[in-house]
């Protein structure tokens, strides 16, 4: 049988939930942000266009909920399936989040309802726009509430634990712990900007396409903007999330960046391999960047790895993790920016399929950065599940078939994946926008 | 009022919440499987596609709502439950994630796949049948606690009478409330057509709901003879929801009111709900877990409460905007209106 240890088994199938419904979260917190701006120009400019754009969004987006539903449900019951002894433990702690969480999303499910259903009923456009503001708020609630617990478990607070009992409870303590405003704010702002991303790569695929329609540039336009806002934020929350690293959990910060002894003017290694000696090789080094990074200071000193015993370490390779992650966002704050610079000069280039070509990649590239980022955070508080209070050892089910329904889940989510693909690429081909623009009553713009 | 009781309300709330709600859905996605496979659909799926699109997410939250509410009043349910159910729940989870993903699919992709719907309708049936296993197993009798943790002995749960009759009466049950108020609505849609094979419908399984009903209590003697003799006290509320129920009968034999029909419906299965649920308190799992070791520590009793109460002010209001849309809108409901 696949995963005879149900600990791992355990923390797999765990993994492979998260990873898929990672995917459609993401796109869930940040589509229906979208989706309102692009509702809002349209109303503002009087364009025809962006309004459609709103419903074309919007429609695409309900295929994605109905998957990041599904799956959230998942690994909702998961967390206690896969997890009894955790939830016992912290569900005294932080049951209000999730609670709220459920709240948020409820809220945000009525009102998407009756937004996908009143399409026709509402002449005023305004009103139509108000719908969509719970859903965008919901939908950014859920990610806060959701993400705090995940904070929780990085930085245990809000609780005492006296002769192994768990005595002084404070949920809004444990809610607001030490990792939640760089976790929360990261989270939110990477979905923003991996949504705003998404959507540009399939408006350049269209325009590559040979659809020279001037919706396609106009939503290229938009969500490009809308990225490169975003990219740059999430680069100054990076770091402070390097800084909240370096002062709560100094191990994740350590094995990330592959710094072992403790030391001032410590450098930042960028790629390379390690050996089994624990040498870097091939690795580019920038001096001091790794004291900057964590206290501001070049000449700050950051704690080392082998300051911690060797069975509370986390894995070493989430530093490749990290990586992907640093790089592909300094790309795309890159591209966006050189693509608004050509957009305003008038450079050719930026209307070339090449470069084209590029913003279609940055879509993936940008998921690519999401889920590495989560496995480097995820992976980076081995062996915990609570930093300092509890190891996913002990908190793991005994039930001998976690193998089994690590195979059922897989085979799910493939059938989703599918189905999610499949049913895209009909509803946007059968009905490319000119068509939809026809029916609507002409091309006004 | 003890934290522990105003918990059990809530939760025992949502969970008729969600009864009523999945069990419309569950059904008619039956029905309209069914109808498929009749060549009726052009006369019932208008219908049912018209009143489920908007509301499946909402039905779903009411579960969810329900398992994080339980696991946040009573933490304990999860090291019990969480331990025997992984097989059980997550044969429901992977059910409920064909239904999810239904709506969205069959609404924007695959528009009239059989097989996706045959499949969906099929659902309708085995999920209200792996989500009741949940309270057959509450009863007692079925886990075991060892060092490793708690333990389900399958054999003596697929081997005893009180299983399989929790699971019909959840079917019957099923197909009863949602033919109920599925002829409602077809009746407000003023359609004639797909109101008369409803009414059948709503006949045909009103007697095997009560059949069951009665026939799990008698089970019951012979299982946990604690739990049936607390329901023998609380024989009166049993009795109103049988009142109740050939009152919702008597009106959809004779073509009357069918609103007030499906009103007398949820009185019905309301009083049978919490006559069960107060018989059996305190006991969250039989006999190893009541609600006073399970419950939450005070600060968070109270914070759940809070945030319980404010987000009812936010969601009866959002709820009510809903059902008048959708649900009270005469226009929208006979397909004048989109």
């Amino acid at each position: 049988m696949l995963f005879e240890d149900p600990v791992f088994g355990s923390r797999m199938l765990t993994l492979l939930t998260l990873t898929f419904h990672v995917i459609f979260a993401t796109l869930g917190v940040g589509i229906p942000l979208m989706i309102m701006i692009a509702q809002w120009v349209g109303i503002k400019k009087n364009d025809l266009h962006y309004i459609m754009m709103a419903r074309r969004w919007a429609r695409g987006f309900v295929v994605l909920v109905a998957v990041g539903v599904v799956t959230g449900t998942a690994i909702g019951l998961q967390l206690a399936l896969l997890w009894p002894n955790f939830m016992e433990l912290a569900g005294h702690v932080i049951a209000l989040p999730l609670f709220m969480e459920v709240f948020a999303f409820f809220f945000e499910a009525i009102f998407l309802g009756i937004y996908l259903y009143t399409w026709d009923r509402f002449e005023n456009q305004r009103k139509h726009l108000l719908l969509l503001v719970p859903v965008a708020v919901g939908a950014a609630m859920s990610a806060f509430f959701i993400t705090t617990v995940n904070g929780f478990m990085n930085a245990p607070a809000g609780f005492d634990i006296v002769n192994g009992q768990m005595t002084g409870v404070n949920p809004i303590e444990a809610m607001f712990n030490a990792a939640t405003p760089t976790k929360v704010s990261h989270v939110v702002a990477t979905a923003f900007m991996t949504s705003a991303f998404v959507l540009a790569a399939v408006a350049a695929y269209r325009l590559i396409r040979g659809s020279d329609h001037v919706y396609h540039k106009k939503a290229l336009h938009l969500t490009m903007k809308i990225g490169l806002v975003f990219a740059v934020a999430i680069a100054l929350i990076g770091d402070f999330a390097g800084k909240y690293l370096a002062e709560y959990q100094p191990e994740k910060l350590a094995a990330a960046e592959w710094h072992f002894e403790t030391e001032r003017e410590a450098p930042l290694v960028l790629y390379g391999l390690l050996d089994e000696e624990r040498d870097v090789r091939y690795g580019l080094e920038i001096p001091y960047a790794l004291s900057i990074l964590a206290h501001n200071h070049p000449s700050a000193e950051v704690i080392g790895l082998n300051e911690f015993p060797e069975d509370e370490q986390p894995p070493l390779f989430i530093h490749y993790f990290f990586d992907v992650m640093i790089t592909i966002g300094m790309w795309m704050i890159g591209l966006s920016l050189v693509y608004w610079f050509a957009i305003r000069r008038g450079w050719a280039f930026a209307q070339a399929n090449w470069f084209r070509w590029l913003i279609v990649l940055g879509g993936p590239l940008s998921m690519l950065a999401i889920q590495s980022g989560w496995w480097m955070t995820e992976f980076g508080r081995q062996p915990w599940i609570m930093r300092g209070v509890m190891t996913v050892q002990e908190a793991a089910t005994q039930s001998d078939y976690v193998g089994l329904m690590f195979v059922l889940f897989a085979g799910l989510y493939f059938i989703l994946g599918v189905g999610v693909v499949v049913v895209l690429t009909k509803m946007f081909r059968g009905n490319p926008v000119e068509k939809e623009l026809a029916e609507q009553g002409g091309d006004r713009s | 009022m003890s934290y522990e009781i105003i918990g059990m309300a809530v939760l025992w709330t949502f969970l008729f919440g969600y009864v009523i709600v999945a069990s419309v859905d569950f059904g008619a996605g039956f029905f309209n499987a069914y109808s498929l496979m009749t060549g009726k659909q052009h006369i019932l799926t208008r219908v049912i596609q018209r009143y489920l699109s908007p509301v499946w997410e909402v039905t779903n939250v009411f579960l969810v709502f329900f398992f994080v509410g339980i696991v946040g009043f009573f933490p304990s349910t999860a090291y019990y439950y969480g331990s025997i159910l992984l097989i059980p729940v997550s044969i429901s989870i992977i059910l409920l994630a064909i239904r999810g993903s239904y709506y969205a699919f069959e609404t924007y992709g695959a528009r009239g796949h059989r097989g996706y719907a045959f499949m969906y309708g099929a659902t309708g049936l085995i999920l209200p049948a792996s989500l009741s296993v949940v309270l057959t197993i509450s009863e007692g009798g079925f886990v075991e606690l060892t060092d490793s943790g708690p333990h389900l002995d399958y054999w003596a749960l697929f081997t005893s009478p009180l299983t399989w009759s929790i699971v019909v009466l959840s079917v019957a049950a099923v197909l009863y409330i949602s033919a109920v108020f599925l002829t409602w609505y077809a009746d407000r849609a003023g359609d004639v057509e797909a109101t008369k094979v409803l009414r059948r419908y709503a006949l045909i399984w009103a007697l095997p709901t009560i059949v069951t009903a009665g026939g799990i209590v008698y089970e019951l003697r012979s299982h946990n003879v604690e739990h049936f003799e607390s329901l023998m006290n609380l024989w009166w509320m049993f009795a109103i929801s049988f009142i109740f129920f050939v009152a919702s009968v008597w009106l959809i034999w004779n073509r009357k009111k069918y609103g007030v029909a499906f009103v007398m419906l949820i009185g019905q299965f309301a009083f049978a709900f919490y006559a069960y649920g107060i018989s059996k308190y305190p006991y969250l799992l039989y006999p190893h877990l009541t609600v006073f070791d399970g419950v939450t520590n005070d600060s968070m009793a109270i914070a759940l409460i809070i945030a319980f109460v404010a987000g009812l002010a936010l969601l009866l209001p959002s709820l009510y905007l809903l059902m008048r849309l959708f649900l009270f809108d005469k226009k929208y409901v006979s397909g004048k209106s989109k």
